[in-house]
Parts: structure tokens; C-alpha cells; sequence
């Protein structure tokens, strides 16, 4: 430890600390461009001037290690000045467009020259201009405005590991570009506007939209994937303008995903705000009551055991406890949320967590990646391992699919289950690489799970954590990959075939005569049975909507208040940003009211009283693996088929994206779009 | 950019050659500092090979590949210096030193005898393709100013004449002796040596 004097404060810093990371300690404030704590130290914008002590003349604080005794000064006339001098010199080729420009507000380099700026400018000569580039369908770029802080090429080639950002030119003609025009690949570009200290990276759906202090700001999760990654949503109105990470170091440090990020504008187009029921094969308006009465008519009488309910990816578990509640008071088991046909054993929850934990990626010093790319199903989560991998020491494996960038080095060990057993008996040398290593992790991804002989699949990928010594009192390597937001809250919930109930293929196989789809949009319309009545609940009309014969119009994530569990089983609440569109309706209050038009009056009638019968304590108590036994399931009842990964389209994988225009584009850019269903 | 980009780029053999020796100056895990001698082999394989010395951008993928680097930390280089060219010259790059010695000793003669005997314009390639003239900052040689660089070779204390002659002589295809234009040896005082002469014989 290293004892700083800041100001006159006395603070003690780890040997190493940088000047900045001192002064901060001591509660001073240091302006800064170029220099951001997730990101290598650049140096190079020179606004963290501080005075030290015996050093000549002022130093960057963000690029200085301290000393023991270090006395340092950053409020001085000297330190005043020379950041003036730096502000001045940042302005000179800075179109002062502040007016017109999106970051207005919420800019640091507008902020910090109120501190440090001239009322004035003494330049007299032209300002430079710079051409705008083109890096994809997400970020909009006003290259003039750029100070060449350098963060956005190092956030690329260091957070996101697609080093296609860079500085070309030199002195006056500097440009920060790709210098080929091409949209960057990656599925954090949405950060590079975050991480901006200015208005050159701006979010392109976001442009000339809203000023930040129109904006009413609501706390939430994003639920398009399965990280659970803390957001903000911006409203202005009944509208959701955009959204933007929090920080939560245990979940999402404070990068977020492009998909959550930009497909909002798909919670605008097609909407169900009103119900509907089927008339004479048509479909028609209807009012509550009606629809009520339409899903009354045809319940009330009908058997238990053949009335089944099944829920979707997105669902808060709030409406799934209630869906849950209203079924068995029907008298029907006949619950299923695993609408990809994933097997998963829920006997114990370490059978269907990210075990390790998000933060506890840093840990860990061996992976092995088995049906999945994380890059793509949770590009957060994928982050957080190419950061443990840049830290060095970590051996990747990977099973699946060949040819995938990872964004970090790994090595292919097979496409298949072949490849799993081929480490089970060890006849791999990759088993030997897990086995030494300290606090190996297993990474299966769901979509691994969603073949006939997924429990295999399971169990095989549990063996090979327990082979690994991966299964410890302190420390427990095995972790399941969810691809959403509502994926684990059922699990948790236990939203799945009771005591002789049905699963969702016996349910769509004949078993039921009435089906209950909570925002059930993976289902194909195909598989229900003719003749099956179907109540659609959910918020976009989507594929399976048009086959219903009751649609009750709910909720999105952004206009309810509710309880996600992410992939680790965190349990994270989000909050009402807007009002559900027309007719619609908060889920679980569509459940409550459907209860009482079946005479199966639900004992719940506010939220709260919901969450004290549902007791899902928030947050996350990390456990370890006590028991080392398996989940059900015989690993050589493998098939030999490849694994294929459950995401086609990154960009259109769920529902509130593929109702987006901005997603697309995107899809439209970086892949091949898939067709959509002519309904 | 109102030129065409190849679409392929290949090392020769004579270039296979350098890249071994230059690649061997460099542990394994740092190949990448060989960025910078990598393109000036290119640059110079360009020159042979199409008369025009420059580094197209799919001749930088190449280097990137070959260095295990990603392609943009390639442009980065390139781009900063400005010794590589990114777009198609002359088959003869002339630059010319205007800097405070060599402008105070008849650069703007030289620069007059550029334009009229080589018929081209600062920043500009001649009709016939054989010359592009660069306006440079000092390139080190002040002693014999004025400097025009003639691709890699230095003619010095050069006048308007003694340009329109040099020019010529390179139309010509010819290959002129580089160095002092005036018969001066190396550096040495102009009409020979000045000081240490009544010492002569070293007694």
C-alpha cells in the first residue's frame, strides 16, 4: 500500500494505483476523456492533469502509478490552468453543433467545458472537417465531433474482441473508422455509444428523438436474453425512446446487448391491444367481458386433465405463478414452459443454473463450452469470458458447430456427443486440461438440450463437470446457458407437468382440448391439433397468435412490474416504464380477472399480496455443489447427431425483436433473414 | 477513392525472400513489428511489378495475415506514415525538401524546373504517368541543399539546370548517379577541403 496526500486528505492506495485511481479514493473528481476504468489506459487526452509534488510539470493522472508520499494537488492555479489549456485545445477542431447534436446533455466534453472552457474562442483559423462513417444499421457517427479519445477502437479490440476499430492518419487528418466500410460485428456495438464521451457515436434509432432531461427514467431487466442485465428504460409519454445498461458487476458490469438495446421499436408494432375471440372461424373485437365469457364457455365443465397451459420465453413470474395458481385450481397439471422442447431436469435448481455465476467467470481457470455459442446467446455473458481469457491461463474447449469466432481463442474439440464421450473416457486430452485445472467450468447450452436425447446430453455434461472435480463444497462448475429473459423464473416456479400431467408434447399431442398460451410465441401453429380450443395471452401478434381462438392482450417487459430470473437464477425486478397499449393489460391481472369469470376466484388481488404467496427473495445466494449426483438421464443413451445452435438470427430471435424494424435492418445487414410465416 | 483497388495481391519470390530475412529479426510472438519493413516490401514489389510503387489495401490484408494481426492495426501503420504511398504514383516519385535550408538555397528553382520539365503539380502524377512530385518537410541532407529524393535516392545541390538534366536523364529510362550533383564528395565543403590545408602531409 502506497499513503497519497490529495488535497490534503491522506489516502492509502494499493502499490500500483494509479494517480487517478487516488484521487478518486479521496473523493476528488477528476475530469477525463480518453481514460475509462473497463478499458486500457490510453493517455492521450491529457484532461486529468494533476499537479505532483517535485514532478516538473503536470502529470496525467489516469497514466501515473503512485509513489508512497506522493503529495498531489488538483485543484491548484496550476492544475486549473493547464486543463483551461487542454480544453482549448479540444475545442479547436470541435464543432461547437452542441444545439444539434444528440449527446447534448448528457456530454461529458459539454459538461467538463463548463468547468474548464473558455467564454470565448481565440482560434481563428478553419476548423477540420471529417467525414462520417458508415459502421453499421446501429450507430449513427458525426466524425467531426470526435476528440480521438480512442475508447470506442479499445472497447472493440479489448471488450467486444473485434479489433475493426481504428486510428488511420496521422497529426491533423486522424480518423477514428474502420477504413473499409463495414458495419462492425458485434453484438455489444450498442456500448460504443455509451462509452462516446461525445456526440460522435450516437445511437442512429435514437436520433434527433428526445433531449435526456424529457425523459422519465424506470429501472428494469432486460429479459431478451438470459443474462438479466440491468437496464434503464427512457420514456417520454406512453413511449419507450431507448434503453441503456446499468451497472451490476455481478451481472452485467455495464455493457448490454445489442438486441435488448435496440429492439424496442418492435414494442410499437404488432401490438394485440384489445381482445379478440373467434366468431364463425373469424376472428373479432371483443371487450373483456366478452372474452371472458367466450374462455368461461368452453372451460367451465371441461376436465381438468384436459385443459393444459404453456408458457413463453419472456414471462415475468409473477403471471406464471398466477397461470400456475388458476390451473390447479381447474384441477389441471397439464403445465409446460419449455416451448423449444429443451429436457431439462429441475430436481435439483444446480441442474438448470449458471452455477458458477457470471462474476465467478473470473475465477475459473478452464471452460468447456458444449452446444452453444455464447457469443450470440448472451454476447454479455461471452464478454465477461473473453475478459477472464485476455487475463490469461484459461483454456477454452469448445463442442459444437464448426467455424464459430468466439471473439476469444478456443479449441474445437467436435461437433458432437462423440466429442463428449471422447472426454469421458478420457481418451481426449482436453479432459486431462479440465482435470488440472483448479476451478474448472462446463458451459452447456440450452440449445444443446433441445433434441430427443437432451437428459443424455445433461447428464453426459454433468459427468464431465464431476469428472473434472468441477462439483465442490467450494466452488461448483457446472452451468446451464438459458437463451431468455423468462426461461428460469418457470423453471424456478416449477412451471412444468405435475403429478401425472402432461408435457407440452403429450398436451399438443391430443391430451388437451383447451390450451392456455402465455406468450407462448415458440409453439408452432402447425403442431396444435385441430378442433383444440386456444387462448392465446401475449403481447405481439405473432405467429401463433392468429391461430387462437381467445386473445387476451397483455403486457411487454417494459410495461409491467415484475420478477425475472436470469440464467444464474438471480431473481431481478423491473419496473412499469410505460402503459400497456390500449386494452392490454398487466398479465397477472388478466389471470386474477379470467379466475373470477371461471368461478375460480384466485386469492390474490394486488401485487404484493401475489409476491408474498410466490416468496422469490431478490437476488442471488451463490451456492455450491454439496451433491455431486447427477440429474436423471443415461450419457450413453447419446445419439451421434451434431449439436445445432438453437439462434439462427442473433437479431430476430424473439418476439419483440422480430416485430422491430431497427432489428431488420440489422438481420438484413449481418445475416440472412428468416422467413417469416405468411400469416 | 477514384482509383481501382486489386483484388489480389501476392508476395513474389524476390519479396518471399526479404520476408524470411526481416521475419527472422523477430521472435515468433512479435511478428508484428515487422509491420512496417513488410510494407515497404510491398511497396517496392508494387514498383517492380506495375511501375507504380504503392500499397493497395488487399496487399495490407496479406501483411495482416501473414503477421497474425487484425487488418486495421495494418492501415493504422501505413496510414500514419506517410513513406507509403495508398494510392497509385508515377513510375518516379520526386520529393521535394521545402523546408527553411533548402528553400533559403533554391528549392522554388527546383520546384519550377519540376514543373516544367517533368510537367506535373504538387500532390499530381505527369500525363505520361512517369512522375508524381511530393512537397516533403526536411529530409536530413541540409548541408548539400537543395534535396530533391528521386524514389529511394537522394540528389543534392541541385539548381534549376542540373534538375531539367536529371529529369531528362530519367525520361531517358537512365539510371543518374545519386549524391551531389556538383562533384562535392559526401558532405565535404563545397570545392574541397577549407580547413587543415597548410597542414597538409599530416606533419
Amino acid at each position: 500500500m502506497a499513503k497519497v496526500t490529495v488535497d490534503g486528505i491522506e489516502v492509502e492506495v494499493p502499490n500500483g494505483a494509479t494517480v487517478l485511481q487516488a484521487c478518486e479514493a479521496a473523493g476528488k473528481e477528476i475530469p477525463r476523456f480518453c481514460y475509462h476504468e473497463r478499458l486500457s489506459v490510453a493517455g492521450n487526452c491529457r484532461m486529468c492533469l494533476v499537479e505532483v509534488e517535485k514532478a516538473p510539470k503536470p502529470v496525467a493522472s489516469c497514466a501515473y502509478p503512485v509513489a508512497d508520499g506522493m503529495v498531489v494537488k488538483t485543484d491548484s492555479p496550476v492544475v486549473r490552468n493547464a486543463r483551461r489549456g487542454v480544453m482549448e485545445f479540444l475545442l479547436i477542431n470541435h464543432p461547437l453543433d452542441c444545439p444539434i447534436c444528440d449527446q447534448g446533455g448528457e456530454c461529458d466534453l459539454q459538461d467538463q467545458a463548463v468547468g474548464y472552457g473558455m467564454d470565448h474562442s481565440r482560434y481563428r483559423e478553419a476548423k477540420r472537417a471529417v467525414k462520417d462513417k458508415y459502421v453499421g444499421p446501429l450507430i449513427k457517427t458525426i466524425m467531426t465531433r470526435c476528440i480521438q479519445c480512442t475508447r470506442c477502437v479499445r472497447f472493440a479490440a479489448e471488450v467486444a474482441g473485434v479489433p475493426e476499430l481504428g486510428a488511420t492518419g496521422r497529426g491533423e487528418s486522424m480518423e477514428i473508422g474502420t477504413y473499409v466500410e463495414k458495419a462492425l460485428t458485434t453484438e455489444l456495438s450498442g456500448n460504443l455509444i455509451d462509452i462516446c464521451p461525445v456526440g460522435a457515436l450516437t445511437s442512429r434509432p435514437y436520433a434527433f428523438v428526445a433531449r435526456p432531461w424529457e425523459l422519465r427514467k424506470t429501472e428494469s431487466i432486460d429479459v431478451q436474453d438470459a443474462t438479466g442485465t440491468n437496464i434503464r428504460i427512457d420514456t417520454r409519454g406512453p413511449e419507450v425512446l431507448r434503453i441503456l445498461p446499468r451497472i451490476n458487476e455481478d451481472v452485467n458490469e455495464e455493457w448490454m446487448a445489442d438486441r435488448g438495446r435496440f429492439s424496442f421499436d418492435g414494442l410499437k408494432r404488432k401490438r394485440l391491444d384489445r381482445p379478440w375471440i373467434r366468431v364463425n372461424g373469424g376472428l373479432r373485437q371483443a371487450s373483456w367481458p366478452e372474452a371472458f365469457a367466450a374462455i368461461a364457455g368452453k372451460l367451465k365443465g371441461m376436465r381438468g386433465e384436459r385443459i393444459g397451459a404453456i408458457a413463453g420465453d419472456l414471462v415475468e413470474a409473477e403471471s406464471l405463478f398466477a397461470l400456475k395458481a388458476l390451473m390447479a385450481k381447474l384441477g389441471s397439471e397439464n403445465l409446460d414452459c419449455r416451448t423449444d422442447g429443451a429436457a431439462i431436469d429441475v430436481t435439483r435448481p444446480d441442474f438448470y443454473r449458471f452455477n458458477t455465476t457470471i462474476a465467478g467467470i473470473e475465477e475459473a481457470d478452464a471452460l468447456l463450452i458444449i452446444g452453444s455459442n455464447p457469443r450470440t446467446e448472451a454476447p454479455v455473458i461471452n464478454a465477461r469470458i473473453r475478459k477472464r481469457w485476455v487475463a490469461g491461463r484459461f483454456p477454452v474447449g469448445r463442442i459444437g458447430p464448426a467455424g464459430i469466432d468466439l471473439t476469444y481463442g478456443h479449441e474445437h474439440l467436435g461437433e458432437g456427443p462423440e466429442a463428449i464421450r471422447a472426454l469421458l473416457d478420457g481418451s481426449h486430452p482436453f479432459m486431462e486440461v479440465l482435470k488440472t485445472a483448479k476451478r474448472p467450468m462446463v458451459l452447456l447450452g440450452r440449445g444443446a438440450l433441445m433434441r430427443a436425447d437432451g437428459l443424455a446430453v445433461l447428464a453426459a455434461a454433468w459427468e464431465v463437470a464431476r469428472q473434472a472435480d468441477a462439483l465442490r463444497e467450494d466452488w461448483h462448475g457446472f452451468n446451464l446457458l438459458h437463451l431468455f429473459g423468462g426461461q428460469v423464473g418457470a423453471l424456478a416456479l416449477g412451471f412444468l407437468p405435475g403429478a401425472g400431467g402432461q408435457d407440452i408434447g403429450q398436451m399438443l399431442g391430443g391430451g388437451a382440448d383447451a390450451l392456455w398460451l402465455l406468450g407462448a410465441d415458440g409453439v408452432d401453429p402447425a403442431t396444435i391439433p385441430a378442433g383444440t380450443f386456444v387462448i392465446y395471452q401475449g403481447h405481439h401478434g405473432d405467429r401463433i397468435a392468429g391461430h387462437a381462438d381467445v386473445i387476451l392482450p397483455g403486457a411487454a417487459y417494459t410495461e409491467k412490474d415484475g420478477t425475472w430470473l436470469n440464467t444464474e437464477g438471480r431473481v431481478q425486478r423491473g419496473h412499469l416504464a410505460v402503459y400497456p397499449p390500449g386494452e392490454a393489460r398487466e398479465d397477472w391481472r388478466i389471470i386474477r380477472a379470467a379466475s373470477e369469470a371461471l368461478g375460480a376466484t384466485l386469492p390474490f388481488d394486488s401485487l404484493a399480496a401475489l409476491r408474498d404467496a410466490m416468496a422469490l427473495e431478490q437476488g442471488l445466494e451463490r451456492r455450491f455443489a454439496a451433491d455431486a449426483t447427477g440429474p436423471a438421464g443415461d450419457p450413453a443413451a447419446m445419439s451421434g447427431a451434431a449439436f445445432v445452435l438453437p439462434l439462427a438470427n442473433y437479431h430476430q430471435a424473439d418476439v419483440i425483436a422480430r416485430a422491430s424494424d431497427v432489428m431488420a435492418q440489422c438481420a438484413a445487414t449481418y445475416a440472412a433473414p428468416v422467413p417469416v410465416a405468411a400469416e | 477513392m477514384s482509383f481501382a483497388q486489386p483484388t489480389h495481391f501476392a508476395f513474389d519470390d524476390s519479396s518471399e525472400a526479404e520476408i524470411a530475412k526481416i521475419l527472422a529479426k523477430y521472435p515468433e510472438a512479435k511478428k508484428a513489428s515487422g509491420v512496417i519493413p513488410l510494407l515497404y516490401v510491398v511497396q517496392r514489389q508494387m514498383g517492380r511489378s506495375t511501375g507504380s510503387a504503392w500499397v493497395p489495401k488487399v496487399a495490407m490484408d496479406v501483411i495482416a495475415e501473414r503477421l497474425g494481426m487484425a487488418p486495421i492495426r495494418v492501415y493504422e501503420v501505413a496510414t500514419f506514415y506517410f513513406m507509403f504511398n495508398m494510392k497509385p504514383i508515377g513510375r518516379h516519385h520526386l520529393q521535394l525538401c521545402g523546408t527553411t535550408p533548402c528553400m533559403l538555397r533554391g528549392s522554388d528553382d527546383v520546384m519550377r524546373a519540376c514543373h516544367d520539365a517533368a510537367h506535373v503539380q504538387v500532390g499530381q502524377t505527369s500525363a505520361d504517368g512517369l512522375f508524381t512530385l511530393t512537397e516533403v518537410e526536411c529530409l536530413g541532407a541540409c548541408v548539400n541543399a537543395p534535396v530533391l529524393q528521386v524514389d529511394d535516392d537522394y540528389f543534392e545541390d541541385l539548381d534549376y539546370d542540373r534538375t531539367v538534366a536529371l529529369i531528362e536523364a530519367l525520361k531517358r529510362g537512365e539510371k543518374p548517379t545519386p549524391g551531389s550533383s556538383i562533384g562535392r564528395q559526401t558532405s565535404a565543403p563545397e570545392g574541397g577541403p577549407l580547413t587543415l590545408i597548410d597542414v597538409a602531409g599530416g606533419e
